[in-house]
């Protein structure tokens, strides 16, 4: 394992700057070698791009992870996303000998090359397989009492051939990284279903997109969970901001706070709302927190 | 045109072995709330209808319940996006899907950074701009190249200026 760079891909920085700002304080407090990735760009999207036009998704991704082996680091990506296509990239650019030489083509003319020496990872996977849940139950310093709805995201874990985390219905290795900071994962109905924002839709057919994630919504709040957690900002953004929009569109309120795994974490490292910006969600954390924290 | 029969079986997905159990439909979160209707789509495509302008193309959010859970073990999700890829080739395309290629063109970023995220990474004490290309100049201009280079400016380019 080489020391990593961080792709914060787009909503991370330039919507949620507390997921980063969480996601540096805790790799900082584990004593996890961390760089930024100067120069990155959008990802980009897997679902969007990559089915506009394979060859540009190809090249755009593989740029990225060219500019992490420059620096001899594995790509560390904090959003589902992003990691699907990177991972992705990565493989098929490391398997398929045809495509990497066409796409290396096109990195020659920004003079740079693709030369298969970086892993891609997500820090969800990154922490189960590297500090393992009691590696990271050491590391908490303020237990949680909360009552946690996981929301996997379509694709840290499928296509499960590609991704390899074993059961895609029922899985369970993130629930087990929330309830090492001391809170409970809750069961809900359709825990594995999408937050309804990727594959272009949010962007496009917004109306749908938001009574997909008012299903979950109305799962959650019936599941009685203080919190939604999830490892991707794009879901992040849509259970989060998407419960305004929920409102604005048909008046039905829920007001469950959202957080992002780094953010979760942080707090059971002892930082505070503040710390990691949770007071800049949409939907304010502050009262529960408060009170279970 | 190429048949959309023949282009799936050229991606290499196997859609003649579908025996419309419908478990792709049933499975589809989407569905319940659009018009999608996945298991019709297969069969439109093995049909060779227009399925390059049905809008329900664009109504699957790539979750990929329906190819994990396919029996026949077809690859739904991405022959979906197959399926989408020579939609844009024939200048189909959602306005807005439009914009945010347009927008990865321009800014290097289908979400860029925007004044209030700018107050809120000051006041978290991050840099103003994130590591990304838009603090280093040089390497948004190396993605538009590199988008030059790929054909995706011209491929995306409104239909009345190319």
């Amino acid at each position: 394992m080489k020391n990593l760079s961080i792709f914060l891909g787009c909503i991370v920085p330039n919507r949620y700057p507390g997921i980063e700002k969480a996601t540096k304080l805790v790799l900082d407090k584990l004593g996890i070698d961390w760089s930024d990735l100067n120069g990155a760009s959008c990802c980009p999207a897997p679902g969007v791009f990559r089915s506009f036009d394979k060859a540009s998704w190809l090249a755009l991704a593989t740029r990225n992870i060219a500019l992490s082996e420059a620096m001899d680091r594995d790509v560390l990506t904090v959003c589902n996303g992003c990691y699907g296509s990177l991972s992705d990239a990565n493989h098929e650019m490391k398997n398929d000998p045809k495509l990497a030489k066409a796409t290396n083509k096109h990195l020659a003319g920004i003079d740079m090359e693709f030369k298969g020496t970086s892993d891609v990872r997500h820090i969800v996977e990154f922490f189960y397989e590297e500090l393992g849940v009691e590696g990271v139950r050491d590391k908490v310093t303020q237990p949680l009492d909360l009552k946690v709805a996981v929301h996997y995201g379509c694709h840290l874990i499928k296509p499960s051939k590609e991704r390899g985390f074993g059961s895609v219905e029922k899985p369970t290795f993130f629930d087990e990284l929330v309830e090492a900071t001391g809170a409970t994962s809750v069961d809900y109905a359709d825990k594995m279903a999408c937050c309804g924002a990727g594959g272009g839709v949010r962007s496009a057919l917004l109306d749908k997109s938001l009574d997909m994630a008012e299903h979950k919504f109305k799962k959650i709040t019936e599941a009685g969970a203080d919190v939604i957690v999830n490892a991707c900002p794009f879901c992040h953004l849509q259970l989060d901001y998407g419960q305004i929009e929920v409102k604005e569109k048909n008046g039905n309120e829920y007001a469950i706070p959202v957080l992002h795994y780094m953010q979760l974490l942080a707090l059971a490292m002892g930082y505070s709302p503040e710390d990691i910006g949770l007071d800049m969600n949409f939907i304010k954390a502050g009262n529960i927190l408060e009170a279970k924290v | 045109m190429t048949k959309p029969s023949q282009l799936l079986e050229d991606m290499g997905f196997s859609i003649q072995t579908c025996m419309q159990c419908g478990t792709c439909t049933g499975s589809c979160p989407s569905g319940t709330y659009t018009s999608l209707n996945t298991r019709r789509i297969v069969q439109s495509a093995r049909r060779d209808k227009d399925v390059l302008n049905d809008d329900d193309l664009w109504m699957c959010t790539t979750c990929y319940t329906c190819q994990e859970r396919c029996p026949r073990g077809i690859k739904i999700v991405d022959a979906i996006l197959g399926l989408r890829t020579e939609a844009v080739r024939n200048g189909i395309m959602l306005p807005e899907h439009r914009k945010v290629s347009q927008m990865v063109i321009s800014k290097g970023h289908a979400v860029p950074i925007n004044d209030d995220s700018i107050t809120k990474r000051l006041q978290l004490g991050l840099d103003e701009l994130p590591a990304n290309v838009h603090k280093f100049p040089e390497a948004l201009e190396q993605v538009k190249k590199l988008l030059e280079s790929t054909g995706f400016v011209e491929l995306i380019a409104e239909e009345d200026s190319k």
